[in-house]
């Protein structure tokens, strides 16, 4: 009962303190930006704490934060056995393969208005589609290994990189595309003295998109298959042993990865294309 | 209207490369099973058939390139296998049949399409509340963009399973999934929608003495529709592409995902191709038909499409 009354307590607090925080004069400054979403990450999980505690939740439904930590801090050398299985050699080969197989094909496609106007919306259509379902049948293909974690992985990335490469070597203006003709700039330095360059914010959206995607890919197609390490794996034995302080732990893992991953084609994309307006 | 053309070329392109690549990819099959009915293979045993790659192996028994298209329990189903299966799938067989593409369809389309509605109106009621709270705005927006790059759909199946053991079972389930999946990509797009009026439209509102209340339904939220629409239609192939997960490795019993798992466990490849094809329809129609009322809201209300 205690547990529940300092739940709501808790609650209540870190409420009040955003309430206060981000109605105060400081709430633009930059520390207010992290702060305010940082207390309501903590109160959420206090309460949890709390409320798992103070309701005895039984652990196999829903495990306590604390358990989490614990559980991460004592199996640091699985959890990075399993991230670098899934996360290195799955997705990010497959990401990889994926991105630079649609950069090609967007370059040789662009070079036909004709099979640009095919590429285009037939790329946004199969991106939308449930490419994950291939999970299976790569797993038969290419066996349980990494490998047809990668393939599944490339299939899924290919096309959200592909569309938004297409549709950025069509950014340029006929002004810009004259100015290179004026130099005398044949195909190849139009190509990379312009038009590659203009179509990074593109490709970069494309490739923002993607990290998500080739974290899914590399987690699902481990369900249907996989040598005795990895994320996947991890994740539906653990949950078979009802040890869900080990899946969750793996979730909390796959949650920084993805963001990590997201956090540095960002950063890569701000060296890149600094000169673009959405930079600067 | 003039990019048909293109459109169908690069489809037929597609066919083109996935017909030839059929015969490779059978072609080890065939011949161990056409050698089993007494036909003249050139290496003659399997294993050394193994050696071989699969063009090689087709080149050497060229007598054996049709059948690589015939086969029962192939690698890779030729597209008229696949054709023909979804064919008889879909209108051979009473919708009521468990071996109705129509019916595990409907089991995967109605979770999908009650957590698509749940987790839109869900997504609206937050993206208002962040739009018209500081509070709320400065401590959940930062979470819902960080929650993008989290791969929860992997975690589909597990949420099922946790759901089941707590006595939610039939669509429900799989409705959380496909309304949480849809809920962020809306929450994002909404509060950038309801923040697109500019500082001339609000103070010309401002001017005519509106109050928030009306602010909010005369302006805001009719300038919010086109992103509105841009999020549902991620929305939609996301809840659809989630219910499907859920479905592939809990052992559901029907669906498009548990077809195509059934299709790969009892060794018939051309059954999970049929639903993976099946899916991509539904998935193509439920975007297909959001486009098509996005285009009549946007004309009834005077807007360009975006």
């Amino acid at each position: 009962m205690m547990y529940v009354i300092a739940g709501f307590a808790i609650w209540a607090l870190g409420w009040l303190l955003n309430v206060y925080l981000a109605n105060g004069k400081l709430s633009d400054h930059w520390a207010m930006n992290i702060g305010i979403p940082l207390i309501f990450g903590l109160t959420i999980l206090l309460v949890w704490e709390c409320f798992v505690i103070g309701f005895e939740v039984n652990p196999v439904f829903l495990p306590r934060p604390s358990d989490i930590i614990v559980r991460m801090a004592n199996e640091v050398p699985r959890l990075w056995a399993d991230f670098f299985q899934t996360i290195i050699k799955g997705a990010l080969t497959g990401y990889i393969i994926g991105g630079l197989a649609a950069f090609a094909i967007a370059v040789l496609a662009d070079r036909s208005e004709f099979l640009t106007r095919g590429v285009l919306p037939v790329g946004s259509f199969m991106a939308a589609l449930p490419i994950v379902g291939i999970a299976p049948i790569f797993v038969k293909w290419f066996g349980s290994d990494w490998e047809s974690k990668a393939a599944v992985v490339a299939v899924m990335v290919f096309f959200p990189i592909l569309v938004n490469a297409v549709a950025g070597l069509r950014d340029t203006t006929s002004m810009q595309r004259d100015l290179m003709r004026t130099y005398g700039a044949g195909y190849w330095p139009t190509l990379f003295k312009l038009r590659i360059p203009a179509a990074m914010p593109f490709i970069f959206n494309g490739l923002k998109i993607a990290t998500t995607l080739a974290l899914i890919g590399a987690i699902v197609a481990e369900f249907f298959g996989s040598p005795t390490v990895g994320m996947g794996f991890r994740i539906s034995t653990s949950f078979g042993q009802l040890a869900l302080d080990m899946v969750w732990a793996e979730i909390v893992i796959a949650a920084i990865a993805g963001s990590a991953f997201y956090g540095i084609v960002t950063l890569i994309e701000k060296g890149v294309t600094f000169w673009h307006p959405s930079q600067r | 209207m003039k990019s048909i053309l293109p459109v169908l070329t690069v489809i037929a392109a597609v066919l083109l490369i996935w017909v030839v690549a059929v015969v490779p990819m059978n072609v080890h099959l065939t011949a161990d099973q056409a050698q089993r009915d007494g036909a003249l293979v050139m290496p003659d045993t399997p294993i050394a058939r193994k050696e071989v790659s699969g063009f090689v192996l087709a080149l050497k028994n060229p007598h054996l390139v049709p059948l690589t298209y015939f086969g029962k329990r192939p690698n890779l189903p030729s597209p008229h296998q696949v054709a023909a299966e979804m064919f008889n799938t879909i209108f051979g067989k009473k919708i009521t049949s468990k071996r109705s593409l129509v019916y595990h369809g409907w089991v995967t389309l109605a979770p999908t399409l009650l957590g698509f509605v749940i987790g839109t109106f869900l997504g609206v009621l937050l993206a208002v509340g962040i739009v018209f709270s500081r509070v709320m705005d400065k401590s959940v927006m930062p979470w819902a963009i960080v929650s993008q790059t989290i791969p929860i759909l992997a975690l589909a199946p597990m949420i099922i399973v946790v759901l089941g053991a707590a006595g939610v079972h039939g669509v429900l389930p799989k409705s959380v999934i496909a309304a949480y999946l849809s809920f962020f990509p809306v929450v994002v797009g909404m509060v950038k929608g309801l923040r697109s009026p500019d500082h001339m439209q609000l103070d010309l509102l401002r001017t005519y003495s509106t109050n928030n209340n009306q602010g909010f339904w005369k302006l805001r939220l009719p300038s919010s529709t086109p992103y509105l629409f841009a999020s549902l239609k991620i929305g939609i192939s996301a809840s659809l592409i989630g219910t499907i997960v859920a479905e592939l490795p809990t052992g559901a019993k029907a669906g498009f995902g548990a077809r195509m798992l059934v299709g790969d466990q009892y060794g018939q490849p051309i059954l999970s191709w049929a639903a993976l094809f099946a899916a991509a329809l539904t998935a193509a129609a439920l975007v297909g038909i959001i486009s098509l009322i996005e285009r009549g809201t946007l004309r009834k209300m005077g807007m360009k499409l975006a």
